[in-house]
């Protein structure tokens, strides 16, 4: 019976998917804001990958709720965790030599590689929540091959703190001398495909870089040092 | 016409992979599964010109959310009863 209702239910999402597919034109003429976007977004904001242009301003409200949701997540995490009967116990593992010695060679690389993808977000594919996330799987490398290695977590908290009051200021700073929240136009725009340009786009990017990769490294190790205590 | 006979063998290979995750009691087999799944759908995502989409999936798919499951897995048990 539970099998027929969810088999029920499976063709009933699969019928409307398919309506709604077959609805929208896909990768067809573009009409309305997307057109805007697409004319536009390059004169407008100046940044080479329209994709963040429209992600960090256009859309950067979204984005900014988006951050939040993370924030949210990670906390809530952190309450579970803080709230149950474990205790932290450090594990002592000895990994082997390899994986020792091929993450101590990969870890600044991944570091610096991560701190590209924020930094070039306004003009190649990536950005801040790509880049985070590299920066926290270099971590999640560092804590599984040495087991001595504890990230400072009160400074992961304070860099994230930090890199969220700098997004909301900069949204501010729009609001007071551009016109409305997130408004591009208090700094110089400069010329399309250079390092320093779109105004604020590569400043709020390298702030999310900071926020995702501070949250999820902190969050991983959260995750990683907590045990259920044995009775 | 061979991209596209590539792309459809990727899909049918995600419909795979995925009633495999569901079916199998291996939880361990089933996170790498999941996490090959993201892999594949990040190379659709890029012959479909996302390549932002693509790095997000390819990142958090296949890397951060795989590693969070095998924690996760260590910390309890590796078969589903």
């Amino acid at each position: 019976m539970r099998k027929l209702i969810a088999i029920a239910f499976l063709l009933i999402l699969g019928f409307f998917m398919l309506k709604i597919v077959s609805v929208f034109p896909f990768g067809e003429e573009r009409w309305g804001v997307s057109r805007h976007y697409v004319d536009k977004g390059i004169e407008e904001n100046r940044a080479s990958n329209l994709v963040t242009s429209i992600v960090v301003n256009y859309r950067g409200f979204d984005t900014l709720g988006e951050v939040t949701v993370l924030f949210l997540a990670a906390t809530a995490l952190a309450f579970l965790l803080a709230t149950c009967k474990c205790r932290k116990k450090y594990e002592r593992i000895e990994a082997s030599l390899t994986l020792k010695t091929a993450s101590d060679i990969l870890y600044p690389l991944l570091i610096l590689f991560g701190a590209y993808i924020f930094i070039h977000g306004h003009l190649t594919p990536g950005g801040g929540f790509q880049g985070g996330t590299v920066i926290a799987s270099a971590v999640m490398l560092m804590l599984l091959s040495h087991f001595t290695f504890h990230p400072n977590h009160r400074a992961l908290s304070t860099i994230e703190g930090l890199a969220g009051i700098i997004f909301v200021l900069i949204g501010f700073a729009g609001f007071i001398w551009g016109g409305s929240f997130l408004a591009n136009n208090i700094l110089p725009l400069g010329h399309w495909n250079r390092l320093f340009s779109a105004g604020v786009i590569p400043l709020i990017y390298i702030a999310i870089g900071f926020k995702v990769g501070a949250e999820l490294s902190g969050l991983i190790t959260d995750m990683y040092k907590v045990t259920k205590e044995e009775e | 016409m061979i991209l596209e006979y590539f792309m459809i063998f990727l899909l049918v290979l995600m419909l795979i992979l995925a009633v495999y995750v569901v079916e199998t009691k291996d939880l361990l087999a089933a996170v790498i599964a999941s996490g090959f799944i993201s892999l594949v759908a990040s190379i659709v995502y890029l012959y479909l010109q996302a390549p932002d989409v693509a790095m997000t999936e390819a990142a958090i798919g296949a890397g951060l959310t795989t590693l969070i499951f095998i924690i996760a897995i260590r910390k309890t048990e590796r078969y589903e009863k």
